[in-house]
């Protein structure tokens, strides 16, 4: 053995134990440092006003919504770069369809998933028959989702109905229902992950896939399972975005750069770019930390271009807090 | 080769049995080589089946065609006297056919019982019954009989090596299989684990399972096999009874011809120079209070179980892992180490124990791995010229001929070159950096007789020429054969020295803490047992 | 082949098998530039099978090809770089800003940008060696710092115009040459970079440790390179390249807030057409060089069918994936 096993804390044994990713931490850091920063340079909202802290979490339902996804395919040793336009063309489409009418939601409700399932596909397919590098591949279906969108929609296009508003405006009693709907995603995916068949093969396919397939695994369906999944957050993602916007346009998806910053989430909540290891809990946690950041922003008033260089930074070292300590090179 | 087989066949008691498996006139080819040419065999309920042969004899392709992760291009399979075809590993496995692979193949990040039911876990409508799942681990691990040593919710990356193997072996075994094959088990493990391995498979004989058992390593082939089938060049030679048959008689099936002897002479006290590397007290996180001395034209052997600091020692040598107390002299002056950089500037070479990712860079040509340690000590941006090394055009070739290898072109990738000239690749890396220390970790793990003989023939003729060796391995008779003296490590120091040609039991007595560096019985057995 | 009445059908056939092999061993990249370039000669003759046409070909790609350079040297080396577009919006950005409309400063100007090239880079290399954050994550920070700093900078809108002299590099043309007609500057970088930066990676200690670090790392660092200063030393070639390609790009481009954007996938796409492998261990410079001009002769070629720009997008996207995916293939059928 080479690795080296130094004494491990007690902190870090507890944390193991309980499964908790030291990026919870962080979050804290980051919710305490930007809550006194708040309550020296501002009116102090952050702490004192749970309406803030309710619209950190609607802020952050888009990108968590969809960092869902990009986790399942990342821990299968994947990645999914095409999710910002397969928002975009959710959010058009859908609008498109919907056209205003109450009727034609279900239409376009299955229309969109149905799309995001053929891209989910092609790009599963693309990565694990023709094997294309996933990063490559799924830049290639971007590039062509992006084409079919840009020559099709130049700007907003149709509406959704007042009742379709629900899901980006509605409350369920005090709680917003986008929050509702992101946790409920969050818990799928936990599930799906710690609690079901597929999870485990996942696993197995991110950790090593030729170990997964000498073992019977199927890691072609496992892998193509996963891409279909998170395009389907996409997907969610867009179907809630269109529903706050009210109509769709086709900048959308990268604008909001939710393919980087969906990437960096999961990443910054502990799940590996090389795959086999992560979970979406990490992941929530680095989308809140986005959240509060945003929020910290504007309570700041920080100068929006600033805002894109301390996000910058603020992303290379919360993932360089847990791979300061690894012995291994880094690539 | 039909006849042959009939013949052992009918010499076999177990005519009246039938065989479990059965394989006929399998052939397979890779684009540019036949890997097995129409080779027939039977495997027998409760044996022990060695397949042997040199590398690219067709050994691991068998046994992959046998475990459904190759198809054969033609003939057929039988198990239990039903033709078989299987299309994938999934379906071997279902049919009672397991298979150890040489390189580890665990997850891990993943928890030993999501590693032993990969693939399968117990479910319910895709739901996982993880309690389920614990439960049925602990009662394969009970079957191994190391259910206190191994939780099933452990993650596999805290567990030794040894213990690693248990659960390779027993992901194996929970496929109820009735075929096991075991592909190169032994190559990481240590004398004692290796031991306990033996203990395993006469238990799983008797419950009836076939093991099928492939080894570079021909004394575990003795002990743990009945029967033994030579293949050579994807052709079936013979299927031979262990007790009809010398290690001798098997290697000459092997290699076609007798190998003289299996080591080189010892050095000779007007080989042994003044002291090369002087190593006092030194300690670090791994290991402590490690002193010894090479001198000049010796091989030092390095003895030791697995986990006794063997390999952390090279490391540490070598500025991987560097002394953090404690001094290191080299030729009378103190050096600190502290990378490899630093180690080769030094003038040490380190031969490292795996191949694959720690020695060769797979897609560079021979020709740029061979240079890699000499245009590393250079000047970044040191000009060189194409075929790589300014003046001295003729280094590569002399180096290829120095290391014996056998290619139409140094400018191949390396990857596509046999284990044992991979290896060899290795080491004219390091005579090209012209090190006066050697320190070699298993320098013929896992590599066929004849590359085997000829790479001991090349670190004795380093010796010769004055180099100072450290040679670590956990093959006794490797030790035994190359070592001028030799020290054993233990829990992470040294544990003490034995001369040349000490015995086995000797090693062991040592490396198991039963017995002081002065040769004294220790009161109490401490130990790794 | 059978019929034919030769001599010596065994030689023939023999020496018609070296050619196959030699012709084997030409990388896809250069016979599919050349059919997309004879297609787009027949398509508009005067435009592409002019000495002049050409030129302005090559004006337009060579900034392209510059990137890709850069790029694979980091991608050679194991990692990716996605700040390359960021530092081209930079350059052009805070160059606008530097240059106050004053084309006296044009030197002064270069020189900083070069000089923040080399910080960027270092940076990089230093954040992935030392902190051990995968060169992804960090060089998307990267991007993000580098963008955003240059809009803070100018705060959000360009301050000014490039001056005449600045982008001369990227626009102007040595006219009156001989047999060419005229040469535009960009071409002439682009030679002079090749040219060392195959040197660098061919010629040198630097170059051939770059690629067995992208093969090997462990195997490498146990040789005694210093993986570290060679990680170092690749980032800095990749945004010194971007810088002098954002240079080139702000030349015939002018100044825009979004010039930048999304080069760094077409550099990596370049690449990756060119038979470069993610993940390390391979690098050629003018397999790049070919593989950024075919990503613009498909441009030009989508362009003079009449084919909308957003298609040029989708097009790419099919030939990216179909590059990579006739590679990955191929390569697999070998072993």
């Amino acid at each position: 053995m080479t690795t080296v096993t130094a004494p491990e804390n007690w902190i870090k044994r507890a944390t193991r134990s309980i499964h908790i990713p030291p990026v919870f931490l962080f979050l804290i850091v980051i919710f305490l440092v930007s809550g006194i920063l708040d309550q020296v340079l501002s009116d102090g909202q952050i702490f004192s006003n749970p309406a803030i802290m309710m619209n950190i979490v609607v802020r952050s339902v888009a990108l968590g919504i969809v960092a869902v996804g990009q986790t399942l395919v990342l821990i299968g040793a994947s990645i999914d770069l095409s999710v910002a336009y397969t928002i975009s063309i959710t959010a058009v489409m859908s609008s498109y369809i919907m056209l205003g009418k109450t009727a034609n939601v279900p239409m376009a409700i299955v229309s969109v998933f149905g799309i995001g399932a053929a891209i989910g596909l092609a790009n599963g397919v693309i990565v694990t028959k023709l094997k294309v590098n996933p990063f490559i591949a799924t830049l290639g279906t971007s590039l062509i989702i992006k084409g079919i969108i840009n020559a099709t929609f130049t700007n907003y296009t149709g509406s959704v109905p007042e009742s379709f508003q629900f899901f980006g405006y509605g409350t369920i009693g005090p709680i917003p229902v986008s929050i509702i709907i992101m946790l409920f995603i969050y818990l799928a995916g936990w599930f799906l992950l710690a609690r079901t068949k597929l999870g485990a093969h996942l696993y197995g396919v991110g950790g090593n896939s030729e170990v997964a397939r000498l073992s019977g695994v199927r890691t072609d369906r496992v892998l193509i399972g996963a891409h279909i999944l998170c395009s389907m957050t996409a997907v969610l993602s867009g179907l809630f975005l269109v529903s706050q916007m009210q109509s769709g346009a086709p900048w959308v998806g990268p604008n909001g750069f939710y393919d980087l910053n969906s990437i960096a989430t999961t990443v910054i909540g502990g799940t590996a770019l090389s795959g086999g290891k992560g979970g979406v809990w990490g992941t929530l946690a680095g989308v809140l930390i986005f959240g509060i950041l945003d929020t910290t922003f504007n309570q700041l008033g920080v100068n929006p271009y600033l805002k894109t260089v301390l996000r910058g930074a603020i992303i290379v070292l919360a993932v360089a807090s847990y791979t300061i300590r690894s012995k291994k090179e880094a690539a | 080769m039909e006849n042959e087989t009939q013949e052992i066949a009918q010499q076999s008691p177990e005519m009246t049995e039938q065989p479990m498996v059965e394989v006929q006139h399998i052939s397979k080819r890779f684009p540019g080589v036949i890997a097995l040419d129409d080779v027939s065999m039977q495997f027998f309920p409760g044996e022990t089946h060695a397949v042997v042969g040199e590398n690219g004899a067709g050994k691991s392709t068998l046994m992959k065609i046998l475990s459904g992760a190759y198809t054969p291009d033609s003939g057929t399979i039988y198990l239990s006297s039903e033709k078989v075809s299987f299309s994938h590993p999934r379906e071997a496995q279902e049919k009672g056919v397991s298979i150890i692979y040489q390189e580890f193949n665990l997850l891990p990040e993943r928890t030993v019982a999501h590693n032993i039911f990969l693939g399968r876990e117990p479910s319910n409508m895709g739901a996982l019954e993880i309690r389920k799942m614990n439960k049925q681990a602990v009662e394969v691990l009970k079957e191994l009989g190391v259910e206190e040593m191994i939780s099933p919710t452990a993650l596999v990356s805290s567990l030794s090596v040894a213990e690693q193997q248990l659960v390779e072996i027993a992901k194996a075994i929970s496929f109820k299989a009735k075929v096991l094959i075991m592909d190169e088990p032994t190559a990481a493990l240590t004398y004692t684990e290796v031991n306990m391995l033996n203990n395993l498979v006469s238990r799983l004989k008797q419950k009836g399972m076939s093991v099928i058992f492939i080894s570079h390593r021909l004394r575990e082939v003795f002990d743990i096999s009945e029967k033994i089938t030579v293949l050579k060049d994807g052709k079936f030679i013979k299927t031979v009874s262990k007790q009809d048959v010398t290690p001798e008689e098997v290697v000459f099936l092997m290699v076609g011809r007798t190998l003289d002897h299996y080591f080189p002479p010892l050095g000779t006290a007007e080989d042994f120079g003044e002291v090369v590397l002087r190593i006092k007290d030194a300690s670090n996180q791994i290991l402590s209070g490690i002193s010894f001395e090479l001198r000049k034209g010796e091989v030092l052997g390095v003895a030791g179980l697995q986990g006794s600091g063997r390999t952390e020692l090279a490391q540490s040598l070598f500025g991987v892992v560097p002394f953090r107390t404690g001094t290191m002299e080299l030729h009378g002056k103190a050096i600190a180490v502290k990378s490899p950089a630093k180690a080769i500037k030094n003038k040490m070479g380190f031969v490292t124990e795996d191949r694959k990712s720690e020695g060769i860079a797979p897609r560079q040509p021979i020709r740029d791995n061979m240079l890699l340690t000499v245009r590393a000590a250079r000047a970044l941006f040191g000009l060189i010229s194409k075929d790589g090394v300014g003046k001295s055009r003729k280094l590569v070739p002399m180096l290829g001929q120095q290391v014996d290898i056998r290619t139409d072109s140094f400018d191949r990738e390396t990857q596509f070159l046999s284990g044992g000239n991979q290896q060899k690749v290795v080491l004219a890396k390091w005579l090209a950096s012209d090190a006066d220390v050697f320190i070699f970790d298993e320098p013929t793990r896992g590599i066929d007789v004849e590359s085997k003989a000829s790479i001991h023939d090349m670190i004795r003729a380093l010796t010769k020429k004055g180099t100072a060796v450290l040679m670590i391995s956990s093959e006794l008779p490797e030790i035994i054969g190359m070592s001028d003296r030799v020290l054993v490590m233990s829990d992470r120091r040294i544990a003490g020295e034995l001369p040349a040609k000490s015995s086995e039991q000797e090693i062991m007595l040592m490396a198991t803490g039963h017995v002081n560096a002065d040769g004294t019985e220790k009161s109490a057995s401490v130990g790794e047992e | 082949m059978t019929t034919t009445t030769v001599n010596s059908p065994e030689s023939v056939s023999k020496a018609l098998g070296k050619i196959w092999s030699w012709i084997k061993k030409i990388p896809p990249v250069y016979p599919v530039f050349f059919i997309i370039f004879i297609v787009l000669g027949i398509l508009n003759p005067s435009k592409y099978q002019s000495a002049n046409g050409i030129m302005t070909f090559l004006r337009t790609a060579s900034p392209l090809a510059v990137l890709a350079i850069g790029e694979m040297f980091v991608l050679a080396s194991g990692g990716f770089d996605l700040s390359v577009g960021a530092i081209v919006t930079f350059v052009v950005l805070v160059s606008s800003k530097l240059l106050a409309n004053d084309p006296a400063n044009a030197f002064s100007t270069i020189v900083i940008m070069f000089g923040f090239g080399l910080l960027i880079g270092l940076v990089n290399g230093f954040v992935v060696s030392f902190l051990k954050v995968p060169s992804f994550i960090t060089t998307l920070g990267m991007m993000l710092l580098v963008r955003g700093g240059a809009l803070y900078y100018v705060g959000g809108a360009p301050q000014g115009y490039l001056t005449d002299n600045w982008r001369a590099f990227g626009r102007n043309y040595i006219q009156n040459v001989p047999l060419f007609g005229r040469i535009p500057y960009a071409l002439i970088i682009l030679i002079v970079l090749s040219i060392i930066t195959y040197i660098m990676l061919n010629r040198t200690n630097y170059g051939k440790q770059i690629v067995a670090v992208g093969d090997n790392v462990l195997a490498s660092k146990l040789s005694g390179v210093r993986v570290k200063l060679v990680r170092v030393v690749t980032f800095m070639v990749c945004s010194t390249l971007a810088v002098a390609g954002g240079i080139m790009i702000g030349g015939y481009g002018g100044v825009n807030v979004t010039i930048g954007e999304g080069l760094e996938m077409q550099a990596i796409a370049a690449c990756v057409v060119a038979g470069v492998l993610l993940g390390g261990g391979k690098g050629s410079v003018p397999n790049v060089i070919f593989g950024a001009f075919t990503l613009q002769a498909i441009v030009n070629l989508l362009n003079l069918m009449g084919l909308p720009k957003p298609y040029t997008d989708a097009v790419q996207g099919l030939i990216i994936i179909g590059a990579v995916a006739y590679v990955g293939l191929t390569s697999q059928k070998k072993q």
